[in-house]
């Protein structure tokens, strides 16, 4: 069960390294506003899955906190990246 | 008993790992930065609820197992709203991709 | 297993700490710089040090990401001329010399530690009854260490007063950041009336649950801190008047709360921050309580920047 948790989080570890390349690379801010979205929930699965395979009990802890940070960071992403001029939070229905 | 939890874990997880992966390869095929975050929040999400699930019978007590529900609540909210704001962002900020 | 996922943890590091330093775009270098942070917190976790890997996501990777990406966004006019004028490859090269001269000094003195390390834990271990806390970190930072803990908030303190004093003669004691112009009713105003009640309980678990477990009022106070934040980015509130009393007050409060006890224990114990016999957990947890508020009011103030206009500003 342990092997299989490590190897599941340096799986997801992995895929997250494949996400970054592209998104990093991608040739708009946007797609660089995303890479803090991947590691949002990536991150945190593979946060969890590593705490679960060394039997630290604190990690959903960890993940809690995360979670509510990457959040936050990524909206602040959003807003800092943003075009001046552009209000990305605007109703549909504004003309 | 801890047999079956054992596997039930271990094909959620595999199961969650594969949603990774396609979120991934979805996050390098796809033409646009649309479709792209369309992979990435969905794919992904679904990802960690799979996680989440095959993690919560090795969990030790029911406060550990609620509060990684409450993570995956947390990650959904937030994603859902950020992906929205992300996609505004580039309808109306940004040139087209 | 194991070694698979160090390998590949430093890989990844290694390559988003080189992406970070040759991207052109600011902002690139910042978007890598949020993923690094979030991997260094899977390095602390795979070393087993809980409280660090916290402390890492909340205020490494949540925070200065943050705050790197506020700046970065206010350079970006100046982006163009300040490439233009950055050293030339000779310079550059010297710097990255001597940057992995430091960085292999550095690892050769982790490796050459005498096997086992030298290491006052178990000196921890045997005194940390006395302090009735279960967590050895909590322990070390708020008893044995407690002195270390007062600078680090004192110093937060100056170095918001530091930051204020940016602010232009005629915004002195103004309110910082632009005003809001985000819209209460969208879709980051929903989310700053959801997000925030679950984050102010996550907060003030972690401080609590830090006592035995791993967690810290540190930790909780950037949670708490991020929240309120998150409510300004919405909109909902505006950022406070710097030359507010309560502001003032709900500043120097932690700090002050905690230099008291600390004169308290100069009377009573014999030494500056020393705590009376019996009396070491309950002491800990009024300190605690008391740099919760002020620590969370200090790290948003401190990444809301300085005073930009005053009320009645056009």
């Amino acid at each position: 069960m342990t092997e299989f948790l490590l190897g599941a989080s340096a799986f997801v570890l992995l895929t997250v390294a494949a996400g970054l390349v592209c998104i990093l690379r991608g040739p708009d801010d946007v797609d660089r506003m995303m890479s803090v979205q991947l590691f949002g929930t990536a991150g945190i699965a593979a946060l969890l899955l590593l705490g679960a395979a060394i039997g630290a009990a604190a990690v959903v802890d960890l993940a809690l906190i995360l979670a509510v940070l990457a959040a936050f960071a990524a909206l602040a992403f959003v807003k800092a990246g943003v075009r001046p001029g552009a209000d990305p939070a605007e109703p549909e229905d504004r003309a | 008993m801890k047999g079956i939890l054992d596997i039930f874990t271990i094909v959620a997880v595999a199961a969650g790992a594969f949603f990774f992966l396609a979120g991934t390869v979805g996050l390098l095929r796809f033409p646009d930065t649309f479709t792209r975050l369309h992979a990435l929040t969905k794919a992904d999400n679904l990802g960690l609820g799979l996680v989440v699930i095959g993690l919560l019978p090795q969990m030790d007590g029911v406060m550990a197992g609620l509060k990684l529900i409450l993570v995956w609540l947390m990650v959904l909210l937030a994603s859902a709203t950020v992906s929205q704001i992300i996609a505004r962002a580039l309808r109306r900020g940004g040139p087209e991709p | 297993m194991t070694e698979a996922l160090t390998l590949a943890l430093v890989g990844l590091l290694m390559a988003l700490a080189v992406w970070t330093l040759v991207a052109r775009d600011t902002f690139a270098a910042v978007s890598g710089f949020v993923p690094y942070g979030l991997l260094l917190t899977l390095a602390w976790l795979q070393l087993r040090a809980v409280d660090v890997a916290m402390t890492e996501a909340a205020i490494g990777a949540g925070l200065t990401g943050v705050l790197l990406i506020a700046a970065a966004a206010r350079l970006r006019p100046t982006e163009a001329p300040a490439w233009a004028e950055r050293p030339g490859l000779p310079t550059r090269v010297l710097a990255a010399i001597v940057s992995a001269a430091v960085a292999a000094g550095i690892g050769a003195c982790v490796l050459l530690l005498p096997d086992p390390a030298p290491t006052l834990a178990p000196a921890v271990a045997q005194n940390i009854a006395s302090t009735g806390v279960g967590n050895p970190i909590t322990a070390v930072l708020m008893s044995f260490r407690a002195m270390d803990t007062l600078l680090e908030a004192v110093v937060l303190l100056l170095g918001l007063i530091g930051v204020w004093s940016l602010a232009p003669d005629r915004a002195w004691g103004g309110r910082p950041g632009p005003a809001p112009t985000e819209d209460p009713n969208s879709i980051l105003g929903y989310l700053a009336r959801v997000l925030p009640p679950i984050g102010i309980v996550v907060g003030v678990y972690i401080l609590w649950v830090g006592a035995d477990l791993p967690g810290g009022k540190f930790q909780g106070a950037t949670v708490l801190a991020a929240m309120w934040l998150l409510v300004m980015m919405a909109g909902i509130s505006d950022a406070p008047a710097v030359d507010r009393t309560w502001v003032r007050l709900a500043l120097a409060g932690g700090p002050a709360v905690f230099i008291a006890i600390g004169l308290l224990g100069a009377g009573v114990a014999g030494a500056f921050l020393g705590y009376p016999e019996g009396l070491a957990k309950p002491l800990i947890v009024v300190v605690e309580a008391a740099l919760l508020p002020s620590l969370a009011v200090t790290l948003a103030l401190l990444l809301t920047g300085p005073p930009r206009r005053k009320d009645g500003d056009t």
